[in-house]
């Protein structure tokens, strides 16, 4: 039974990883990096990994941090085009040079998708002009959330701040990063909104999470990712196979469900998956 | 060929036998005959009964049990839930011991809480060896409200080193950046334990979901210091179990899942995750809990 499961999961699918860095990886440069990350990702035979911001971060980057960043996704984007989809690192505290970086990467450039971080909470009006050209060029956002019993940075959206976002935004395709981390409270807020996918990425592995995640926004809403090199594909993955959901939903999860996301832009820019 | 298409396939053979059909296919495969395989596994951070604050699909002892010996675990060290914030451990620890017998399926081994700010500890300890005849015990510092610098604290490390038990300390038992905000217990502080453990050289102690909070020098200290080992359930990064074996011997590396409050696949899947000898990932995967839990055989043959 299994095995023909898996099978069935075999010829059906990709796995396809949302959240991935080049931060905390041994390697000097981005290639130098990419290819260590390849090399983990093909013991598990993840074959696509979206990889955001650069070798090491800053909370709040200024516009020639952000461009920095950006070049060192699209060098490993350049190195390996057939593993490798890229989304722009913004900061929306600097709107002019992050509206310049999402024409150079997404309109000019390979890049897919927008990765948004702790620089400013995301429901505030000044991130409206990023998401809504983000979703003229049909590019997905990504949005990191946590709900920190210790405390959130200052500038950290909560999944209420994008429950926010997504209403003035219904179009637009947005992804709440790790769940929320307190996920069984980041899950419910983004309930009611259609267009926010949950991020599965960078919590610990604990079990009830997926099957809730499917249980309360159906299978369809739900991305298998990372957030490698602070995670690791095991603990990540383990949230999927090892979660009392049904193969197919576990198809859809690791790989459908992100790769139909991209779909508009991926075919928009002539990439193949 | 698509990208990593042969690791692909075989990584979904991993996950199969991870998977819930996996449990259902290997229900009918005996302990006896996993203890002869090459990928054996000893789990040394099982619980059972209820987490406090979330039904969890493995909470029943059987489905928890059916789990670990579909994936090749011949043994599994298992504390309890109960323990973290019940007071009447006595009756805790008898029903882990009772529910280890009539459900354990010959894998589960009992680790009794023992809680040293209680009346009385001294006895429940005495119960843990001498009639529940327990391998260990097992300790939570931060959900009793001591500091591992008590003095009833180093007097239980004593007393339960004299009587051969394996001690596990739990460091923290889940994130505490999500944990409910009125029960927020904060990762024990591990400073005073290196001295501690240098001044009892039986003690066996083995540190559960440390990995998190302990690192670098503070970690490679402690292993200097005495029989202490380390479980992998809380190491992450890229590479956990490869980037921990460059600083810790594998001789001081153990299996352990913290099933069921964490998915049971993912300390099996970091074995997968990092390239290791084959001497490394016999000693992780069940040789050192063997031999740690071999010292306690002998005990019971006294």
């Amino acid at each position: 039974m299994a095995t023909r499961l898996n099978h069935w999961l075999w010829n059906e699918m990709e796995i396809w990883d949302l959240h991935c860095h080049l931060s905390g990886v041994p390697g000097n440069t981005p290639e130098a990096r990419l290819d260590k990350l390849l090399e983990y990702a093909d013991r598990f035979g993840v074959a696509r990994l979206c990889v955001y911001m650069g070798m090491e971060w800053a909370y709040d980057p200024s516009p020639e941090k952000l461009r920095d960043d950006n070049d060192q996704v699209l060098r490993a984007l350049k190195h390996r085009p057939d593993r490798v989809l890229g989304f722009v690192y913004l900061n929306p505290k600097h709107i002019e040079a992050s509206l310049h970086e999402l024409d150079r990467c997404v309109r000019d450039g390979p890049m897919v998708g927008v990765k948004l971080w702790v620089a400013q909470r995301c429901n505030t009006p000044e991130l409206d002009p990023i998401i809504a050209r983000a979703t003229e060029l049909k590019a997905v956002i990504f949005q990191h959330t946590w709900l920190k019993i210790t405390g959130n940075l200052p500038g950290e959206s909560t999944p209420m701040d994008l429950a926010e976002l997504a209403a003035r935004h219904p179009k637009a395709a947005l992804i709440c990063g790790h769940s929320g981390g307190d996920w069984e409270r980041g899950l419910r807020a983004i309930r009611p909104c259609q267009n926010v996918y949950a991020d599965l990425a960078g919590g610990d592995p604990t079990a009830g999470l997926t099957e809730m995640a499917v249980r309360e926004l159906g299978a369809e809403r739900v991305i298998y990712g990372s957030d490698i090199g602070g995670r690791s594909f095991a603990s990540q993955l383990a949230k999927v196979y090892g979660a009392e959901i049904p193969q197919k939903t576990k198809a859809l999860i690791l790989g459908a469900n992100l790769k139909r996301l991209l779909q508009p832009i991926l075919k928009d820019k002539g990439i193949k998956a | 060929m698509r990208p990593g298409l042969f690791t692909r396939r075989r990584f979904l053979g991993l996950a199969s036998a991870a998977s819930g059909a996996a449990v259902l296919r290997c229900e009918t495969v005996s302990a006896p005959r996993h203890a002869r395989t090459a990928s054996a596994l000893v789990d040394v951070n099982v619980s059972l009964s209820q987490w406090p604050l979330r039904r969890l699909a493995l909470s029943n002892t059987t489905g928890l049990v059916a789990k670990l010996r579909g994936n090749n675990v011949i043994s599994a060290w298992a504390g309890t839930f109960d323990g973290l914030l019940h007071k009447d451990l006595a009756g805790v620890n008898a029903r882990l011991t009772h529910e280890c017998q009539r459900n354990g399926r010959g894998v589960l081994r009992p680790f009794g809480s023992i809680n040293p700010m209680l009346p009385d500890w001294e006895e429940e300890l005495r119960r843990c060896a001498d009639e529940h005849r327990m391998p260990g015990i097992r300790l939570h510092p931060n959900y009793h409200g001591y500091s591992l610098s008590d003095p009833n604290f180093a007097r239980l490390l004593k007393l339960a080193a004299e009587r051969r038990l394996i001690v596990q300390l739990a460091l923290v038992m889940e994130d505490e950046r999500m944990m409910h905000p009125l029960l927020q217990a904060r990762p024990v502080d591990t400073a005073p334990l290196a001295g501690l453990v240098k001044q009892m050289p039986s003690l066996r102690l083995v540190l559960l979901n440390a990995l998190r909070t302990l690192r670098a020098k503070p970690l490679l200290d402690l292993i200097a210091a005495g029989n202490v080992f380390v479980e992998i359930s809380m190491l992450e990064g890229i590479g956990g179990v490869g980037n921990l074996l460059q600083q810790v011997p594998s001789t001081r590396v153990l299996f352990g899942s913290h099933a069921p409050l964490f998915y049971f696949e993912s300390s099996l899947f970091k074995l997968r995750e990092s390239p290791l000898s084959d001497e490394q990932m016999r000693n992780i995967r069940a040789a050192n809990a063997r031999t740690l839990a071999a010292a306690f055989q002998r005990r019971t043959m006294l």
